[in-house]
């Protein structure tokens, strides 16, 4: 364990500790965001009134589109010389979420991430290829700043190149690594195609930190059969802080959340009213901690279930079942988040006209697999093969360059995709999740 | 005089050229001749018919992509060279033909075939230069 004083904490505690800092944490985002200052005014909340953790409940939502409307730094509660990083969320102008960090943020982020690699048994002794990708994304240095913390040695190769990252696994002695779920299995798949001399058995890899998507139970006895090593589960979303909000320990049953500093409620997603723990519902986050960007009550949109009995690892920290669903449209593929309505964008400014679209999932192997399918109408209709080949490259361009995937475009007939009591379906996900 | 093409978008699927063919069938749309350009997901029908703004009318009913455009029905005798020969005139007035195809009967011995240029009108021009005869409409549809 990196932090026994905290990941130990007896409840009566924790839950002392957690209402003195998210006492902290409503005054600060009160006093100095004028976003909160005005949403807790029209919902006649005051941070103030706050007696117990539960009086949260009384607290307005923070919805994505608020976080998006925010765009850039509308929901900074520290002025610009006091936030040392930014990262954002991928996305055009309007869609992308923006998150800053203080000097303390980055300390406090590296410290959960240090804990997640704890928790899959990772210590200074390590050696941690993050195959995450560098950048705005916060996977790649959220892994090497938790790696550093923790004193393991970083190999920061980023995302990509899998002739180079089996080299490094094998000549630097790779002990962890950390990537997508699907990134693994395709590194497995190459090697089984092109490297039938290669055995990641005879390496010292042991364990792998996978995450930025949802992910199978199947996928994991899949990696782990396949890489001979044990495969951790671990969830985080840019909006909370990135990777490290929760993470899986060797009971490999539920995701630890690091509770001292992230709250987390469970609500229906309908009524928005907080369900008891144990119950099936939308993960609520707000923020105990952090300076820079402090978040209340966000609505995640992913579903999960809160419990906590006492686990074999010795934490008390509550645990979270993996995420395998979302209350809204959100799509992650290949650990891209992509709304379908930016995808209607891109249609819309290819055929000037209101698409009528379909976008497929699959999982083809370990890749998730992204089809739109565009019904012609005589708008774009043309009757030259090359005008009609032009029109679905035009679109697939755009969205590479507009949303960061790859995605097949599949020309089809009017009326032919499903519509249900008259309103289309716009997404038909078969990727199955258990 | 310019021949009215009718074009037909479907997806390369079992029965959907039959499901379009049976609207025209229905609205006694007679096809004189037909090709089919495709691709991996679908295909574009050019079809000429007896009626093609009946046909347009029919297919839209029922929910099909189509359109008209514009070709040329030139006579080309039907003997060894001729259609390079007629290639060689074209190219030689740089003119671009987009896709072709051909009549299944044979018009005062000659076979006939459609083209489609970048340009028809200086196609026209072209041809008339060349000696070469462009059918009319009233002439296929009425044979």
């Amino acid at each position: 364990m990196f932090n026994r004083e905290f990941e130990a904490m007896q409840l009566s505690k924790l839950r002392e500790l957690q209402l003195e800092r998210l006492k902290w944490s409503l005054k600060h985002a009160y006093d100095n965001v004028p976003f909160y200052r005005k949403s807790f005014d029209a919902a006649g909340f005051r941070p103030e009134q706050i007696k117990t953790l539960d009086d949260l409940r009384r607290a307005p939502f923070l919805m994505k589109q608020d976080m998006r409307d925010a765009y850039p730094f509308e929901l900074f509660a520290v002025p610009m010389e006091k936030v040392v990083r930014i990262h954002s969320s991928s996305g055009t102008t309007g869609n992308a979420t923006v998150a800053g960090y203080t000097k303390n943020d980055i300390e406090i982020w590296s410290e959960v991430m240090a804990r997640t690699i704890a928790c899959a048994g990772g210590s200074s002794k390590d050696v941690l290829q993050v195959a995450y990708g560098y950048g705005l994304f916060t996977g790649g240095l959220g892994a090497h700043y938790g790696a550093e913390k923790i004193g393991a040695t970083v190999i920061p190769i980023s995302g990509g190149n899998t002739e180079r990252q089996l080299m490094l696994i094998k000549d630097f002695g790779t002990t962890i690594l950390a990537c997508t779920p699907s990134y693994a299995i395709n590194m497995a798949d190459y090697v089984e195609k092109n490297r039938p001399d290669y055995d990641f058995r005879k390496t010292k890899l042991k364990a792998g930190i996978f995450g930025a998507e949802p992910w199978t139970e199947q996928m994991r006895s899949e990696i782990e059969r396949r890489m001979g090593i044990d495969a951790y589960d671990i969830y985080g979303l840019s909006e909370v802080i990135g990777p490290g909000v929760s993470c899986e320990c060797s009971a490999k049953s539920g995701l630890h959340v690091f509770e001292d500093h992230f709250y987390v409620e469970i609500i229906d997603p309908e009524s928005g009213e907080v369900l008891p723990e144990g119950e099936k519902g939308e993960i609520v986050y707000t923020s105990l901690t952090k300076e820079a960007c402090p978040i209340i009550r966000y609505r995640s949109r992913d579903i999960s279930r809160l419990y906590r009995t006492p686990c074999s690892c010795g934490r008390t920290l509550v645990k979270m079942e993996k995420v395998t669903g979302r209350s809204d449209d959100m799509l992650i593929i290949r650990g891209v988040n992509v709304f379908p309505t930016q995808i209607e964008a891109v249609l819309m400014e290819a055929e000037e006209t209101e698409p009528h679209y379909q976008i497929i999932v699959d999982r083809k192997g370990a890749m998730d697999d992204i089809e739109v399918m565009v019904e012609v109408n005589e708008r774009i209709f043309s009757d030259e093969l090359k005008e009609m080949d032009r029109l679905s490259s035009r679109i697939k361009q755009r969205m590479q360059s507009v949303l960061g995937i790859s995605a097949k475009i599949t020309l089809v007939e009017p009326k032919t995709l499903a519509r249900s009591e008259g309103k289309a379906v716009r997404v038909v996900d078969r990727r199955k999740l258990k | 005089m310019n021949i009215t093409q009718l074009s037909l978008f479907l997806e390369n699927k079992p029965g959907r050229l039959q499901s379009a063919l049976k609207v025209l069938a229905e609205k006694n749309v007679n096809i004189r001749t037909l090709t089919i350009a495709e691709l991996a997901d679908f295909g574009i029908v050019r079809m000429i018919v007896n009626n093609p703004d009946g046909a347009v009318v029919a297919l839209r009913e029922n929910h099909f992509t189509c359109s008209t455009t514009e070709v040329l029905a030139i006579e080309i005798s039907d003997e060894p060279g001729a259609l390079e020969k007629a290639l060689d005139a074209f190219s030689r007035h740089r003119l671009n033909i987009e896709y072709m195809y051909a009549f299944t009967e044979k018009r005062n011995d000659k076979a006939v075939m459609i083209f489609r240029f970048d340009d028809i009108e200086a196609a026209k021009k072209a041809l008339a230069g060349e000696g070469y005869r462009i059918v009319n409409k009233i002439d296929i549809i009425g044979e």
